[in-house]
């Protein structure tokens, strides 16, 4: 599996400075600025305090669609995304693959094509092949196009989340040490946060086995496509070097699933190696935070009692996905802001 | 592009301290009185005026924030520039209050119908009052405001813009006409 297949166009998302045009899709984090970041982010510390209100609910979508097309489980970030869009007063209506006439064989792009007929907003997309947002997005020109996960690719709204839960506990992102232990292989989380993390300055470390770092990032790797990534993280398969004075830990979830070709020698070797302990994080700086996108193998990527310990912003991470979601979906409708 | 200044920094303080008088004389006093300021430069009004009701009564008048983006109705066409999101902060609570909204430019009104409704998600505040630095007219809706700095007749084109120490470095307010463009900003 090769990065080489997931690089991505970014003129399709339609960047967003302050003289381009709006941005009208979110399918990853490398098309996005710095600044485009950093209002994103802002304009969530405004949504969250709404979703602290006793009322949660303002009038900004009142009219808008959306629809959540999901061809893959999920639960948070269908619940997350749905709770944004409620909250902010659209009208969301769910649609999964099974269920649908997806289960009869309908492409995906004429499934979009109908969507798009029926006068809806915004669609947001889960799916298992890496590039489906970007099909969309190529195709419908009349709806907004928020990539919730393809394939191995992305997964921009869980990276925004990651950023804004790192930037609300050290107000700066710059010059973080960042470590992302795990799957990175398999891990289209591992790559937004990649993207995110670099685009605001902090230092990305991987670590996890070999087997499970992209080929093209080991710096054994003769591959002959440079990776996008290359010059942005660094590798150390040895956690307890990678994991030295990290201001973020992020474990990734160990996809057993795809584990069936060979990847890991065993689990238990897994555990012993790279599981996110209490004794590893004695290792990292005295005030790092700990995060996993979600679901956890608690016991197998992470320990328990780090999962549930005092440096976990595991929580926060999924009430900031909220935050987060609505200030996308606030902003592909109405507009960027800025202050004025 | 024109402009033309219509209160200098004398003329905002001058103002300022007669709506906190005016506010005060009205209320007979500060008890259960909220000032609310609207972003961004209502919020920095907001807390002047608190200062002078702090410095003529000796009463601490809470002062709470108020974002009314997302309770708008006349969000401009995408592309545009849009005002920034911002936390809305009332920890002080509204029910059963007597709430000063402040605001910098009086215009169509519409900015005052959002923040009402933005502030009914709150509570039931026993009255809502509201005080402007300048009223310009053309409202669009059935919207007054109780305490004004200074009214000022203004053409359709011409735009208002007001500066203060905490934001633009300076206090004043300027008349703006505008070479062709379209613009309203408020």
């Amino acid at each position: 599996m090769s990065l080489s297949r997931t690089i991505n166009t970014p003129e399709i998302g339609g960047g967003l400075g302050q003289e381009s045009a709006p941005r009208l899709h979110v399918l990853d984090l490398d098309d996005f600025s710095r600044e485009e970041i950093f209002e994103v982010l802002n304009s969530a510390r405004g949504m969250k305090e709404v979703l602290g209100r006793d009322i949660k609910k303002v009038p900004a979508l009142r009219g808008k669609v959306i629809v959540t097309l999901f061809y893959e489980a999920s639960t948070r970030t269908r619940i997350s995304f749905e709770e944004a869009g409620k909250v902010l007063s659209a009208d969301v209506i769910n649609m999964s693959a099974s269920g649908s006439s997806a289960e009869k064989g309908e492409s995906l792009l004429n499934t979009g094509l109908t969507i798009q007929a029926m006068g809806v907003d915004t669609i947001v997309i889960r799916h298992p092949h890496s590039g489906a947002a970007h099909l969309l997005a190529q195709h419908l020109d009349k709806v907004s196009i928020i990539n919730a996960g393809d394939g191995l690719h992305a997964h921009p709204t869980q990276a925004l989340l990651d950023l804004y839960t790192v930037q609300d506990k050290f107000e700066n992102l710059e010059g973080l040490k960042v470590v992302i232990v795990g799957d990175v292989l398999h891990s289209r989380v591992a790559r937004s946060d990649i993207w995110g993390f670099a685009k605001m300055g902090a230092k990305v470390v991987l670590s996890g086995p070999p087997t499970l770092m992209p080929p093209d990032l080991m710096r054994s790797s003769k591959s002959m496509v440079r990776s996008p990534f290359a010059s942005l993280v660094e590798v150390e398969t040895d956690l307890d070097k990678a994991i030295e004075g990290a201001d973020v830990v992020m474990a990734l979830r160990l996809q057993k699933e795809r584990q069936h070709a060979g990847f890991l020698p065993s689990m238990r070797e897994y555990i012993r190696r790279w599981q996110v302990t209490d004794t590893r994080l004695g290792l990292a700086a005295p005030s790092a935070m700990v995060m996993h996108p979600g679901p956890m193998n608690e016991g197998i990527e992470i320990s328990n009692s780090v999962a549930h310990g005092g440096r976990s912003m595991i929580e926060e991470q999924v009430t900031n996905g909220v935050a987060v979601r609505m200030a996308l979906l606030y902003e592909l409708t109405i507009g960027p802001g800025q202050e004025l | 592009m024109v402009e033309r200044k219509i209160m200098n920094r004398e003329d905002v303080r001058r103002a300022l301290t007669r709506v906190a008088h005016e506010i005060l004389e009205r209320n007979r006093g500060a008890e259960d009185l909220v000032i609310v300021g609207i972003y961004t430069r209502g919020v920095h009004l907001a807390r002047r005026i608190a200062a002078n009701l702090a410095e003529f009564e000796g009463i601490d008048v809470p002062v709470a924030t108020l974002d009314v983006s997302l309770y708008r109705d006349d969000l401009r066409a995408r592309g545009q520039s849009q005002p920034r999101v911002q936390p809305t902060d009332i920890p002080m609570g509204i029910q059963g209050k007597r709430v000063v909204l402040v605001d910098d430019v009086l215009y169509t009104g519409r900015t005052i119908r959002a923040a009402m409704d933005a502030l009914v998600d709150f509570g039931r505040p026993e009255q809502i009052q509201l005080a402007i630095l300048l009223d310009r007219g053309h409202r669009e809706l059935p919207i007054r405001a109780d305490y004004v700095g200074q009214n000022l007749p203004t053409a359709f084109e011409e735009r208002v813009k007001v500066r203060l120490m905490e934001t633009d470095g300076t206090d004043e307010v300027a008349l703006i006409l505008d070479d062709p463009v379209d613009s309203d900003e408020e």
